[in-house]
């Protein structure tokens, strides 16, 4: 479980996130939803630890991060797995290097244990012909795989997506969907998703944090989200005409299906 | 204002190589970046060092003679002046002048990618020390090449002096080696691996530090690249005439 508490951050004068306070629960798909600039990316930064907050606290299953020693916060670091919007894969390194890097760098395992867990997380996301291929010879939603796969590989008690969909057709963006809820459920992890993809809202949403101009706006899960009442939800969530249209019409059949009519 | 950006980037810079000094995450991991990188800044040079240093040999010896006429001077002179202007300064400086080009801009725009990248936010995630992983193999494997290759190119200017020296008539094998075995100081090589050792150092850091702290994307990544090259560059000039100041 990871927690942050009236979390403060500002650049300069300009105040980015205002007094957040929120839980991402374990095995949950917890999502940060919000427009551009909206703060998501810096609280789920913040969470991470690659930016310190100015007050409040981050706590990893009750602990403060950012009070912890640093050997104390290198453990942390080594039970995260992120997941990057342009998946930060090492360039001079193919697939299979990628994804064993973390074993390389910390597990004792000999080289057969690495490469068949390597093939085992490689086989998860449903990479099974790229091994050998360097990142530049891949498509986008294949270095998504990777970059999931590479993050996965040290069985992480924490995992963290920045927009995992951006760059994504929709069908890519479902399969990169269902493999992160699935390993999410299968695993235990408490997984924490930045995204402003709709899909990914209605399929995978457990617990939901829609935050609106630094402040946290609205937060429940993605069957809540079609009855909210905040109207900065709505504008987000059905921001087109479209939408808003199928939003009316369901409401319309739940309130026929309740009525027996 | 110019003093207190100078003085912001002198203490990040500090702060850079500080950092670099932890207990690495995996030895194995890290001395196969290390090998990697003597790799790429020491053989990767090697084309570029073997070109300059035999013409700058040649040519020191076309001018020297040229300038060199009068009948009382001996011809074996002209071999002196080329050996001892190629150890004190042209193989040390020129040659790392143009490194800085070569190495330093791939120093700095390999990790200035990997931050525009967020490769090195990804390492970082992972619980890896980014400054020790990926700064301190590329300053140990330029403090090792380095001085390496300048000796590689005192032997290869004087070789090419040699060349010049015979082909046009200059001066003949005999008077050339009769030259370079005259009056030798060999604190003059001392001070060669000095200067090397102080400009391996000045390039890698300097470039590393440029690209680590880039902010933005490709462009920035070119900027900072740009200006890792003319910032060791001026650097590796102040530290020719301190050291000279210095030691001769």
């Amino acid at each position: 479980m990871i927690e942050a508490k009236n979390v403060k951050k500002s650049f300069g004068d300009k105040t980015v996130l205002h007094d957040i306070s929120c839980v991402m629960e374990a095995g949950k798909t917890n999502l940060i939803i919000g427009s551009s600039g909206s703060g998501k990316t810096v609280l789920q930064k913040c969470m991470v630890g690659l930016l310190k907050v100015d007050s409040g606290q981050i706590l990893y299953n009750g602990q403060d991060f950012w009070a912890m020693t640093d050997q104390e916060r290198k453990e942390i670091r080594t039970q995260i797995g992120m997941l990057f919007q342009g998946s930060a894969l090492f360039d001079s390194k193919t697939v299979e290097q990628n994804v064993m890097f973390p074993l390389e760098m910390f597990s004792k395992m000999r080289y057969r244990e690495k490469v068949a867990r390597v093939n085992e997380v490689l086989d998860r996301v449903n990479l099974k012909e790229a091994h050998k291929k360097f990142p530049a010879e891949i498509s986008g939603g294949m270095k998504k795989r990777v970059a999931l796969a590479r993050a996965i590989v040290l069985n992480p008690k924490y995992l963290f997506c920045d927009e995992p969909n951006s760059g994504l057709d929709p069908q890519t963006s479902l399969v990169i969907d269902k493999l992160i809820k699935e390993i999410t459920e299968e695993f235990n992890i408490t997984t924490v998703v930045n995204t402003h993809d709709m899909n990914t809202v209605m399929e995978s949403g457990d617990h939901i944090v829609y935050m609106y101009q630094g402040y946290k706006q609205w937060e429940g899960s993605n069957k809540d989200i079609i009855y909210s009442k905040d109207e900065k939800l709505n504008d987000f969530i059905f921001a087109s005409d479209f939408l808003r249209d199928a939003k009316e019409m369901r409401m319309i059949e739940m309130q026929q299906r309740k009525t027996g009519e | 204002m110019l003093t207190k950006k100078f003085l912001e980037h002198f203490g990040r810079y500090l702060m850079m190589l500080g950092g670099m000094f932890s207990k690495p995450e995996n030895w194995r991991v890290y001395w196969k970046e290390f090998m990697h990188q003597c790799n790429d800044i020491g053989i990767g040079s090697l084309g570029i060092v073997l070109i300059i240093s035999v013409f700058l040999g040649a040519v020191t010896t076309v001018q020297t003679a040229y300038q060199l006429v009068s009948p009382i001077i001996p011809k074996p002179v002209i071999a002196q002046i080329v050996r001892d202007s190629t150890i004190l300064e042209l193989s040390p400086t020129v040659v790392c002048i143009v490194l800085a080009g070569v190495v330093g801009s791939k120093i700095a725009s390999e990790l200035g990618n990997m931050r525009v990248s967020e490769q090195i936010d990804a390492l970082e995630i992972m619980g890896i020390n980014t400054k020790a992983y990926l700064v301190m193999p590329k300053i140990v494997a330029a403090l090792i090449m380095l001085p390496c290759l300048i000796i590689l190119s005192c032997f290869l200017a004087i070789g090419g002096g040699y060349m010049a020296g015979s082909l046009s008539g200059i001066l003949s094998p005999e008077q050339f080696k009769q030259g370079l075995l005259q009056s030798f100081m060999p604190f003059n090589v001392y001070f060669a691996i000095i200067k090397a050792f102080s400009f391996a150092f000045i390039i890698s850091s300097i470039s590393a530090y440029f690209g680590y702290n880039v902010k933005g994307g490709a462009l920035e990544i070119g900027k900072a690249s740009t200006t890792s090259v003319v910032v060791s560059c001026i650097l590796i000039l102040f530290a020719d005439y301190g050291l000279a100041a210095v030691f001769l």
